[in-house]
């Protein structure tokens, strides 16, 4: 088991023909990932360089494919279309990789597009270890296993998965949620649903200044999973207040989103808060070791 | 994108938020030759992104154009300073305007909430320079509603915000007018916040927006070619000026005050170097992060933008590669440390993830061997840095 993405999930690529498109789709296909074809208006009844068919709209890719995933590379301002037409569709789950949307487009299809779920934007996407890759991570540092890894940074991801993986500790899906203020899928959204997988033991999550996400993370811990061994870490606590870092959401301002305030309430539900991506594997290890005691 | 007063205005003007009658000045007699021609009483208001103003002395009244030529002079002069502008920022230009009889003074606000992922209006009838302590002393005072976007804008809102805020009757025949308009401002530009404080009501019975502020979301200025010309205003930040000159996004560096300089790929990344470089008991001088699939010439941009801070001492360069490859992140890195053109500083690099090893057989076949982890990274460039010397 796992969440949102299995062997037998067929993806789809909107952008398959792209410089970008073009590059991770070889590289998904070559993790395994159940590809079934791309879109790029224009192109339909050719094939794409991985040598799946492409195709012009999704519709005519979801009807003669069964796909049910998709992940998106296209660029900004059409970004949103994109995401309205895999809706429209009947797509499952959409990826959106894509950096630089604006807010209200999102604002807009988050709010309109009921029974997709929405991975992004902004983000590196999905992988169940050794099933299927639906994103652009480099899949040879993940491992499968049992634990979940929920972050909003996609590099810093990879860090800490890389150190997880070598301390033993395999993973049953890795969601990169995004780094934009609005995003179609929260820590809460993943959380609840790592509640429900049977296979996924433990949990790690990745988080950073700004927002409110976190503490909303902490509280969703403290209710529905406190017989779970769950470490967190929060990017960004040596930054200076007030300065813009890279993604939009990761500015303090006020007292909100403070690295304190997240501290804070991930240590009221017992969820120890690692000082750096290399000491997470080792306080897993010991939450793990306290569940197994008791 | 953060407008000035004047500039928040005029998009209330096309919107139909009524503001007070006003003349934007950019100096002392302009602002006079204003006045001759318009007897009455008027408010000089310094034009400039930073808050605070008022409590600052930016704000003067003058009834004459004889009073109003010194003080214009005096606020042309004139840096604001607040807390989150130490530096403080130099008086732009000075908005004259209608000096209003005032009854009360609301606040009304809208803006992007992160957590409900709407837009969500928020008002108080304690509008005015204090509405942040009102939110910490008396929250109960301000009253907040989350718009479903699919549903938008509806009149029951507007009388729902009014009632429970408590505002004044004389604003109830306005306020759904103004709530509206503010609305459809705010999806019609992208705006990340449109504030109105104070929302006014005057002794006859009249409702103005007596100021704005306005910020919109970058990513969606290119729907937007008509503000262009503002965005040359907007606040004179050189780290967004240098990151968009080569090619990064505004908001991919900040200049800080460390000595060891920073790049990786992704934002969560580049905070983690900076956190793992504190870890070590050094200081970043920068955060830079290249995005994601970056190129080999924008590496070599970006090790000039760091290297172009005298302070940095050492350069860590943490790559962990996802969009992002490795040989292209080699070849920039070979690239800037070829010929004299580029100031050299101790380099550490660390380079990993997609097309690793092509890399780093870029960077062996240059003779540099990557470490291996962030943190010996984050290490050896903190040691690199101290035994430099000053």
């Amino acid at each position: 088991m796992s969440i949102y993405l299995d062997k037998q999930s067929k993806v789809i690529v909107q952008g398959i023909t792209g410089r970008e498109g073009a590059f991770h789709t070889a590289r998904m296909l070559a993790y395994g990932t159940n590809i079934v074809g791309g879109v790029t208006p224009g192109k339909g009844g050719t094939t794409a360089e991985s040598g799946k068919p492409v195709f012009n709209t999704v519709r005519e890719a979801v009807q003669a494919t069964g796909a049910t995933h998709s992940i998106i590379f296209v660029p900004p301002p059409f970004a949103a279309d994109a995401l309205y037409e895999a809706h429209a569709a009947g797509i499952k789950l959409a990826v959106c990789i894509t950096e630089g949307i604006p807010a209200h487009d999102m604002l807009k299809v988050v709010a309109t597009t009921p029974g997709m779920r929405i991975i992004g934007p902004n983000c590196p996407g999905l992988i169940t270890p050794g099933e299927s890759l639906v994103g652009i991570m480099p899949g040879h540092v993940f491992t499968p296993g049992s634990v979940g890894v929920i972050s909003r940074s996609g590099t810093l991801t990879y860090e800490i998965v890389d150190m997880l993986s070598r301390a033993g500790l395999g993973q049953s899906t890795c969601v990169g949620i995004g780094g934009d203020p609005i995003i179609g899928t929260t820590f809460v959204d993943c959380l609840r649903a790592f509640s429900q997988d049977e296979k996924t033991k433990a949990i790690v999550l990745c988080g950073e200044i700004g927002g409110s996400d976190e503490e909303d993370a902490a509280a969703f811990i403290g209710e529905h999973l406190r017989n779970t061994p769950v470490v967190a870490f929060i990017g960004g606590r040596s930054a200076p207040a007030g300065k813009r870092l890279g993604h939009a959401g990761a500015i303090i301002s006020g007292n909100t989103g403070t690295p304190e305030s997240k501290v804070k309430a991930f240590q009221a539900v017992h969820v120890p808060v690692a000082d750096k991506p290399s000491d997470i594997a080792a306080l897993l290890k010991q939450r793990l070791e306290l569940v197994g005691a008791r | 994108m953060k407008l000035m007063e004047y500039q928040g205005k005029e998009l209330f003007k096309k919107a139909g938020i009524p503001v007070p009658n006003s003349a934007h000045a950019a100096t002392a007699a302009d602002v006079a030759a204003f006045i001759r021609a318009n007897p009455g009483s008027w408010v000089l208001k310094s034009q400039v992104f930073v808050g605070g103003r008022g409590k600052a002395g930016g704000i003067k009244f003058a009834d004459t154009a004889e009073a109003a030529t010194p003080i214009a002079e005096t606020l042309l002069r004139l840096v604001i300073k607040n807390n989150q502008a130490p530096e403080g920022e130099a008086v732009r230009s000075i908005l004259v305007e209608e000096k209003l009889d005032i009854a009360s003074e609301a606040y009304l606000a809208i803006m992007l909430d992160r957590a409900t992922k709407r837009p969500v209006f928020i008002v108080s009838a304690q509008g005015g320079m204090d509405i942040e302590e009102v939110s910490e002393k008396h929250p109960e005072a301000i009253v907040k509603y989350a718009v479903d976007p699919a549903v938008g804008f509806q009149p029951f809102i507007a009388r729902d915000l009014a009632f429970a805020a408590n505002l004044p009757t004389g604003y109830h025949k306005a306020f759904p007018k103004i709530a509206q308009a503010l609305y459809e401002l705010f999806f019609s530009y992208g705006a990340n916040l449109v504030e109105i404080n104070p929302l006014v009501l005057t002794k006859d019975g009249r409702v103005f927006a007596s100021d704005a502020k306005v910020e919109l979301d970058d990513n969606g200025l290119f729907k937007h070619p008509e503000l262009a010309a503002w965005k040359n205003d907007s606040p004179g930040n050189d780290d967004e000026a240098a990151a968009v000159a080569i090619g990064l996004g505004m908001s991919n560096y900040a200049k800080l005050d460390g000595d060891i300089g920073v790049i990786a790929n992704g934002a969560g990344l580049g905070m983690g170097t900076m956190d793992a470089i504190r870890n070590a008991h050094g200081v970043a001088a920068n955060f830079l992060d290249i995005g994601g699939g970056a190129q080999a010439a924008l590496v070599k941009k970006s090790y000039a933008l760091v290297v172009s801070n005298p302070k940095v001492k050492a350069l860590f360069i943490n790559i962990f590669g996802g969009i992002t490859r490795g040989d292209q992140v080699a070849l920039g890195i070979v690239e800037a440390l070829k010929g004299d053109d580029l100031r050299k500083v101790p380099l550490v690099v660390r380079l990993t993830g997609t097309n690793e090893k092509e890399g780093r057989a870029i960077l062996a076949e240059a003779g540099m061997h990557p470490v291996e982890t962030m943190d010996e990274g984050a290490a050896r460039a903190v040691a690199f840095a101290k035994s430099s010397g000053t």
